[in-house]
């Protein structure tokens, strides 16, 4: 992000701002602040994306409650769990990740990351089974719904709903997984991120804690109705 | 006076006091600049050419409409038409139209600042722009849509036209829109010069503000809708689909909770630039400053509560109805108190008579006229009686072609000395604005009239009682283009044998006047300091009562 600026001011030799520093800023200090009210602005609006489906949610919980009831039935709560127990030991290992930059520990850093991408990866491999599991069974989206024994009307809508809000979820896990090879491989490795500036750390823990919350939402919502 | 402070550590010097549009040189130094002010020049260029495109599509509908009888288009065929024209001016046009260009070019001049927070970004928001364009295109070419630029379903999940790439399009264009929002929200909030308070914000960087606030809002709302509508189409999951269990009234719900706080996006930003152009071009301090900037950020808030009044007639429940009816009403507060400051403003003022003022006139006239008739429709038994008919499309275009299309003309006029660095033809300018202004109000008032009388919207034959009005309406439309074609041509021409501009030719106070102009490639010469309010003017004698 930061890099044709940085040649700009080693070329300026002597600079008395860090190279981390963009020149269009006054300070490091404000760059700091910039990048991360960015990053909570990108994050606000993460949250009305899913709020569209929340909505969609509620609003055919609404029409068809009978069958939201029966047909939650069919989701495992216990691989529901399982999920959410990694997701949650996930966001601890990535808080930790940010711990270590304050400490200038640029190994534990990654060896936390491979962690939490690692809980990444059960949660998806989980998400793998359960996924397979209704296909083989019938109980998908629309017009592809072939299971037979709910009883309610408009049961295929209630998986419509329960694909696309798992799905755009998981792909929102997927692209975190993404983004922290990418660190790993990318800024840290290149030593672009050590105590002094690390604002790129924090801001994929901030994405990572809200796609683990956003999972908080839909674990009760979809696995345990009442 | 603002003063500069300081100068920019050695090894800055280089070729950066030359002009930004000489500073570096070829078609790579364009489309891969990080500098606001050419990302600026080049969404300028792009939304103009897009608007010439939904113009051209415009007028196409208003040549078949000029008999009773189809006969140029089938209706299938009239409907595309109809869906390019909406489609292009809302997505291509209307929503990035002043704060891509207008507001990448000015918001960090304003400020003082050498750029926005994140120039990268920046770019990347024009590259997406350009790339929804192109799914855009792509569904023009391959035959068009017939769904309207509204989407609605279950016509637009099941019928046989390019609606994905369209979706794809409209998609796609909402994060560029998000990026450039998140972008400016960031500037303004932690770079403005030492100085510069909230207060001392010119009002164009309010207006810029709350549309930024809502682009991140309103607009993740609409890209879910628009994915779901998308597996919709492609898998029928059956969300929207009432076939297989779904609920089309909830993309309605959906789709005006984005699409009626967007037209704030392109409407505030326009509010912007005639808050500047009235002040400066009166010679005469704002009145109501805060007035003007705090209702920016109520309509923005305001705007978020009022969806339900584009389905008024969609069997949602008359409780409700009610409500979205009343808070409707509400807009109309801080609207008036904006319009009403901004006549304050001009009351004893110098007023110089020019084609800036002009265009801003003609936005007054024009918006009120769109303000004051979209009370009409908030009232729920005429909605009932207009819905869907012309007076509809009459009132939309008063406030969308009338309000943010003449505040971006007036803008472009205000500020193009600066971008540019060259004066524009003053007489041919106001003749242009004379014919925009008598084309536009002879293509649309005719169609309040005839909407009024139950002529329906979106069709493309019509009982011979309605000929005259739309004859009328056909010849204002191509009056207005003609007028703008004039427009285009003196501005071009002035890039060529206009005259020289100087630093400040209106003698404004905000900070962008006290570079050069066109200005250099950052911005200013070492820090800018901000010691003075936009609208300090001095000069006018107030004895004179
Ligand atoms: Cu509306």
């Amino acid at each position: 992000m930061l890099s044709h600026n940085e040649n700009e001011a080693e070329a300026a030799g002597g600079h008395e701002h860090p190279a981390w520093q963009a020149h269009h800023f006054y300070s490091g200090a404000q760059q700091k602040a910039s990048v991360k009210l960015g990053m909570w602005a990108f994050l606000v609006q993460e949250v009305l994306f899913f709020s569209g489906l929340f909505m969609a949610y509620f609003a055919f919980r609404y029409l068809y409650p009978d069958t939201w009831l029966a047909a939650h039935e069919l989701l495992d709560w216990r691989l529901g769990g399982l999920n959410t127990v990694v997701l949650l030991f996930s966001s601890l290992t990535m808080a930790l990740a940010v711990r270590a930059c304050q400490l200038d520990d640029m190994k534990a850093v990654v060896r936390y990351l491979w962690i939490t991408i690692g809980c990444a990866g059960i949660f998806m491999v989980v998400k793998y089974f359960e996924y397979s599991h209704k296909f083989h069974a019938g109980t998908l989206p629309g017009k592809w719904y072939t299971f037979d024994g709910i009883e309610g009307g408009a049961p295929e809508v209630f998986f419509a709903v329960y694909f696309m809000m798992t799905g755009v979820h998981g792909l929102h896990v997927v692209i975190g997984i993404g983004i922290m090879l990418w660190m790993i491989f990318g800024p840290i490795r290149k030593g672009k991120i050590s105590k002094d500036y690390y604002p790129l750390v924090e801001n994929v823990g901030l994405y990572w804690h809200l796609v683990d919350l956003i999972w908080i939402f839909l674990f009760p919502l979809l696995y345990l109705v009442r | 006076m603002s003063s500069t402070t300081g100068d920019l550590a050695p090894g800055h010097e280089h070729d950066h006091h030359a002009s930004y549009l000489t500073a570096t040189k070829g078609v790579a130094s364009w489309l891969f600049t990080l500098d606001h002010k050419r990302i600026g020049v080049m969404y300028l260029v792009a939304i103009l050419t897009f608007f010439l495109i939904g113009g051209l599509a415009a007028l196409g509908v208003r040549a078949e409409l000029f008999t009773p009888e189809p006969d140029l288009f089938t209706g299938s065929q009239y409907n595309r038409w109809f869906t390019v024209h909406g489609a292009v001016m809302v997505f291509l046009v209307l929503v990035p139209s002043i704060p891509a260009s207008l507001g990448n070019f000015f918001l960090p001049l304003m400020l003082g600042q050498k750029d926005v927070a994140f120039p990268r970004l920046n770019l990347l928001s024009f590259h997406i722009y350009i790339l929804g364009a192109l799914f855009l295109i792509y569904t023009l070419i391959s035959g068009g849509v017939e769904t309207g630029w509204t989407f609605y379903t279950p016509y637009s999940s099941t019928t046989d036209s390019s609606v994905i790439s369209a979706l794809m399009g409209a998609f796609t264009l909402g994060f560029s829109s998000i990026l450039t929002g998140i972008n400016f929200i960031v500037t303004i909030h932690k770079m403005r010069a030492p100085g510069m308070t909230w207060r001392k914000m010119p009002l164009f960087l309010w207006g810029t503000y709350a549309t930024s606030l809502i682009q991140v809002l309103a607009t993740p709302v609409i890209a879910v809708t628009l994915f779901l509508l998308m597996f919709e189409r492609t898998f029928h999951i059956g969300i929207f689909d009432p076939a297989l269990g779904g609920d089309p009234v909830l993309f309605q719900h959906f789709f005006w909770f984005y699409s009626h706080p967007v037209v704030y996006v392109m409407i505030l930003p326009a509010f912007g630039v005639i808050s500047e152009t009235v002040s400066i071009h009166s010679r005469k301090h704002i009145f109501g400053y805060m007035a003007i900037a705090a209702s920016s950020v109520a309509i923005a808030f305001i705007g978020f509560l009022v969806w339900g009044h584009h389905m008024f007639v969609s069997g949602q429940s008359e409780l409700s109805g009610t409500i979205f009816s009343l808070i409707t009403f509400g807009v109309a507060v801080p609207t008036a108190i904006k319009v009403f400051s901004w006549v304050g403003t001009m009351y004893g003022g110098a007023i110089r008579l020019n084609s800036v003022m002009l265009y801003t006139l003609a936005f007054l006239f024009i918006f009120t006229i769109g303000g004051l008739t979209g009370l009409f429709l908030a009232v729920l038994a005429v909605d009932v009686h207009m819905h869907d008919t012309y007076f509809v499309v009459a009132h939309f275009h008063y406030v969308m072609m009338g309000g943010t299309l003449m505040g971006f003309i007036a803008g472009i006029h205000h500020w193009w000395p600066k971008m540019t660095g060259k004066m524009y033809n003053e007489k041919l300018a106001k003749f242009g604005c004379l014919v925009v202004f008598t084309g536009f109000n002879l293509t649309f008032f005719t169609q309040f009239v005839m909407g009024a009388r139950g002529m329906p919207r979106r069709y493309h034959e019509y009982l011979p009682e309605f000929q005259l009005w739309h004859q009328l309406s056909t010849i204002g439309a191509f009056t207005l283009a003609a007028g703008l074609f004039i427009t285009l041509g003196y501005l071009l021409l002035s890039l060529k044998n206009g005259e020289k501009a100087s630093k400040n030719p209106w003698g404004a106070k905000s900070l962008e006047w006290e570079t050069e102009s066109p200005p250099i490639e950052h911005n200013f010469v070492g820090q800018v300091v901000c010691d003075h309010g936009p609208y300090d003017f001095d000069e006018i004698d107030y004895s004179r009562g």
